[in-house]
């Protein structure tokens, strides 16, 4: 395919080092939020980092929608890649103002090739307060969403994001992912994010390569790929699905609002979004129960019936973790192997779905 | 109090301590840089090389210096060929000896700056689209700021303070090459206390007020 027309992102990357390897050639869609996630050791920070020209991996090939970081007859330095990177800790210069950091990049790139405005990415990130202050005198979530602007406003085609909550806070971490959320709602820019955080990725992500062992284990758009079995990386307690869903109704007395999803609807708590209005929603495997028969007098809201695809052992020997189909999405619930043997499961079997917690994300 | 010869010695020396701090810095910079960030097998060479002033007798780096620089050295064929005569004796001679002399007091502070900094903001850098020569002087330099200042003073004053090298190098030639430690060392050997007295305690109070400028002026943390 000629990479001049290729859309999307192609990432072909292969590295050793002692104890440690790096093997991965990825096909990923040039827009939305892509999440590379894995434990720490997986690769995922490794694989960014080559991607941005920070580690120089002989051999590897990276291109972005049509344009060419490197391949086997080139190789750009980081400061020739049009991308905006986002570090852990925010990395800014300490003697420079949060002004002049904004400025940093932006004055570097050509005034043809400027999409965002400081004013946008300041506004975008709601830090014009701070523009006077030295990075000293900034919290730990104002630095990082001073390190995000900084980055959109380089105009990146690509932004590279490294864990850039997992040095803050609970608190601090729920500040910044609104601002998260905006950029992905407002700015047509294609975002990697390196995470080992399910609930920031179930948040952001629309697509996800999963890593471990320096490999692409699976990759694919979010909610299908949660809802795999055969993914050799567990996500123990935080195992579960996404889905897509939207306000279709809200009961003001009881302040619920009624999300539908491909399938069927479910109830929340109303956060006052619009009807209408699309989000996520995230049902943890450990908040779904099974029965044979649609249970009345019981405390739960959400019954829905499902078919069995399929069920495999979970990590701990008493568990079993089980995969259903509502509809056209797909739910996992976990439940002993016991509870599994009493109930018979089996594939094509039809089964009420019990979901104790429905989480709205994003 | 100070005679002509006294002043004429100390405009001599600060003269001296000025031009060999300045070539220092240029000459010290990309020493220092490589320091902090080479991996190479020749790093600790290559550092105790910078650091041997630091323990060998001026007297043996004057020796040295004298025997390479004089008419029959490579330095000196060197120089002859040329057309600048020989150094020894002669201020120039004089600067060159200071810079070895005190290269490890400006390389050191500079080094122990740019390791500092780390990797991180040059990375950073990076992404924001500045090449590594941009990036060296509006990330590096800036951040390093503290330790130039240290080396600065640090290889003014021990410009100032040297003897040994002098007297091997330099000799006693006045307006050339008689510093204030060697005019001090005349008085002392005329049995003149008095003179010796007045630019000694000068000395004394030159290097108090320029460590004391040096603690209070330097801030003792950065935050990143």
């Amino acid at each position: 395919m000629n990479a001049k027309t290729h859309p999307g992102i192609r990432a072909c990357f292969r590295l050793d080092y002692p104890g440690f390897s790096l093997d991965v050639d990825l096909d990923l869609p040039g827009r939305g939020v892509t999440a590379l996630f894995g434990h720490s050791g997986s690769g995922k920070t490794t694989l960014l980092r080559a991607i941005a020209g920070l580690e120089r991996v002989a051999g590897g090939r990276f291109t972005v929608n049509g344009e060419t970081w490197q391949d086997e007859a080139e190789f750009r330095p980081t400061h020739r890649r049009s991308l905006g990177y986002v570090f852990q800790e925010a990395s800014l210069f300490p003697h420079l103002s949060v002004q002049a950091n904004l400025q940093y990049g932006q004055k570097r790139v050509p005034q043809a090739q400027r999409r965002v405005s400081l004013d946008q990415a300041v506004a975008l990130l709601d830090i014009g307060h701070l523009l006077d202050r030295k990075p000293a005198r900034l919290s730990g979530g104002e630095r990082q969403r001073v390190g995000i602007a900084r980055a959109l406003a380089t105009s990146p085609r690509l932004l590279l994001m490294d864990e850039p909550l997992a040095a803050l806070d609970h608190a601090l971490k729920q500040e910044i992912l609104p601002y998260l959320e905006r950029l992905h709602d407002e700015l047509d820019i294609p975002v990697l994010y390196v995470s080992h955080a399910p609930d920031e990725v179930a948040r952001l992500a629309d697509h996800i390569v999963v890593m471990a062992g320096g490999r692409a284990v699976a990759t694919g758009p979010l909610g299908d790929t949660l809802a795999r079995l055969d993914l050799p990386i567990r996500l123990g307690e935080d195992a579960g699905v996404v889905l897509d869903a939207v306000v279709a109704a809200r009961d003001e007395q009881w302040h619920l609002a009624h999300m539908e999803f491909a399938g069927g609807r479910l109830w929340v708590r109303d956060h006052g979004l619009p009807l209408g209005h699309r989000a996520r929603v995230r049902i943890l495997a450990r908040d779904i129960s099974l029965a044979r028969t649609p249970h009345n007098g019981t405390s739960i809201l959400n019954t829905l019936p499902a078919i069995v695809v399929e069920s495999v052992d979970d990590a701990h020997p008493a568990l079993t973790l089980v995969k259903l189909r509502v509809g056209e999405s797909p739910l996992l619930a976990r439940l002993t192997r016991r509870s599994a043997h009493a109930l018979e499961i089996a594939p094509g079997q039809l089964l009420y779905v019990q979901i104790k917690a429905v989480a709205l994300v994003g | 109090m100070l005679s002509d010869t006294d002043w004429s010695a100390i405009r001599l020396t600060l003269e001296l301590a000025s031009v060999t701090t300045a070539l220092l810095l240029v000459i010290g910079t990309p020493i220092a840089w490589w320091l902090a960030r080479t991996r190479s097998a020749w790093k600790g060479a290559v550092g105790a090389v910078v650091a041997l002033p630091i323990v060998l007798p001026p007297t043996v780096i004057g020796f040295y210096l004298l025997v390479t620089m004089g008419p029959n050295g490579p330095v000196g064929q060197l120089t002859q060929s040329l057309g600048l005569g020989v150094l020894p004796f002669t201020f120039a001679g004089l600067v060159v000896a200071s810079v070895f002399y005190s290269l490890p007091f400006v390389v050191q502070p500079i080094q122990n700056a740019f390791e500092a900094i780390g990797e991180r903001p040059l990375e950073a850098a990076a992404t924001l689209r500045a090449s590594p020569i941009d990036s060296f002087f509006s990330v590096v330099l800036p951040l390093a700021r503290p330790g130039y200042l240290t080396a600065s003073v640090l290889g003014f004053a021990h410009t100032v303070g040297e003897f040994g090298v002098v007297l091997m190098i330099g000799g006693n030639i006045p307006d050339k090459t008689r510093v204030v430690s060697v005019q001090i060392y005349d008085h002392v050997e005329a049995m003149d206390y008095a003179s010796a007295h007045w630019l000694s305690a000068g000395m004394v109070a030159f290097s108090f007020v320029v460590l004391l400028l040096l603690y209070t002026l330097n801030p003792s943390g950065r935050r990143a």
